[in-house]
């Protein structure tokens, strides 16, 4: 019998782990540490004029390639905007120094390089549209 | 990131095999340390290791789900990277060979190794739940190192 309300158990934490990713994964959600600052220098590109997408992504990772397709779509066409896809594991540095524990994580810098917003999970488009009119004051073009 | 070397890979097939190494991880827990459960465990174990150290390509479920499952089906919305579920693979293959070792010397490590690799493959199969996003960079923080690669790293 023991086998069996193992099975069980497991079951009943993967459905549970699972819905739980499932509804809070790609949420948008504010930093109020107004202190993390991100140096355009520490990425070797400048950030952008309005706002930037910082994406943490590693190789073996099939929601990175969904969220940059996202963060792509929306930077673009906008000058305005930059989306910079850090490879984590390349970047220890900067995973310690901004506490990622996952990929993808994305962080949105406003226009100073202060970290406004963090996604972790595959980003959801309305939702980081929606971040960003707040960060850039303007909608993404 | 690194651009993808090999070639795209239905991401149904990851799936599909999940859903079969779910099966047979339940039967194999339900059975409990014996010489049944013992066969099962040595096939599930030889599967993580094809499709770990050969290559997604290679593993026997992702074979069957080319060969029978997907004739029937229409073609994939996406194409994926084979990295991430061989990389999940991997994972399956190190708590598969903790089970075996647990058969062998304590059936609590069988119970607890299996339980944790049933769990992973349930969240694959029902969530598309991608293992290495949660525990490889975890991994590689505590190695404390980069595997193989140096330079910025960062790309617009």
């Amino acid at each position: 019998m023991t086998g069996l309300y193992v099975v069980l158990a497991a079951v009943v934490v993967a459905v549970a782990f699972g819905v739980y990713r499932r509804v809070t994964d790609g949420r948008v959600r504010a930093v109020t540490d107004a202190s993390a600052r991100v140096d355009g220098a520490d990425l070797g590109v400048a950030l952008g004029s309005d706002a930037t997408f910082v994406q943490f992504s590693s190789a073996v990772c099939a929601p990175c390639r969904r969220t940059h397709r996202v963060l792509s779509q929306i930077t673009e066409k906008d000058e305005g905007l930059v989306h910079v896809e850090v490879d984590a594991e390349s970047r220890l540095d900067l995973v310690e120094r901004y506490g990622i524990l996952r990929t993808p994580t994305v962080l949105l810098l406003d226009r100073s390089g202060v970290v406004r917003h963090r996604i972790v999970g595959a980003a959801r488009a309305p939702e980081v549209l929606e971040a960003l009119e707040g960060v850039a004051g303007r909608r993404a073009a | 990131m690194p651009p993808v070397q090999s070639p795209l890979i239905d991401p149904r097939g990851p799936r599909f095999g999940a859903a079969i190494t779910s099966v047979v991880l339940a039967v194999a827990l339900i059975l409990g340390p014996g010489l049944p459960a013992l066969v099962l465990l040595v096939l599930q174990t030889a599967a993580f290791a094809l499709g770990s150290l050969v290559g997604i390509g290679a593993q026997p479920y992702g074979i069957l789900f080319r060969r029978l499952v997907r004739p029937r089906l229409g073609a994939p919305r996406d194409l994926e990277d084979p990295r991430p579920p061989r990389f999940a693979q991997t994972v399956g293959l190190v708590f598969a060979l903790a089970g075996l070792a647990g058969l062998l010397w304590a059936p609590v490590l069988f119970y607890v190794a299996v339980a944790f690799a049933l769990v992973a493959a349930v969240l694959n199969a029902v969530f598309d739940f991608c293992l290495g996003c949660e525990i490889y960079l975890l991994s590689r923080r505590v190695a404390g190192r980069p595997l193989g690669s140096s330079g910025s790293g960062a790309s617009a």
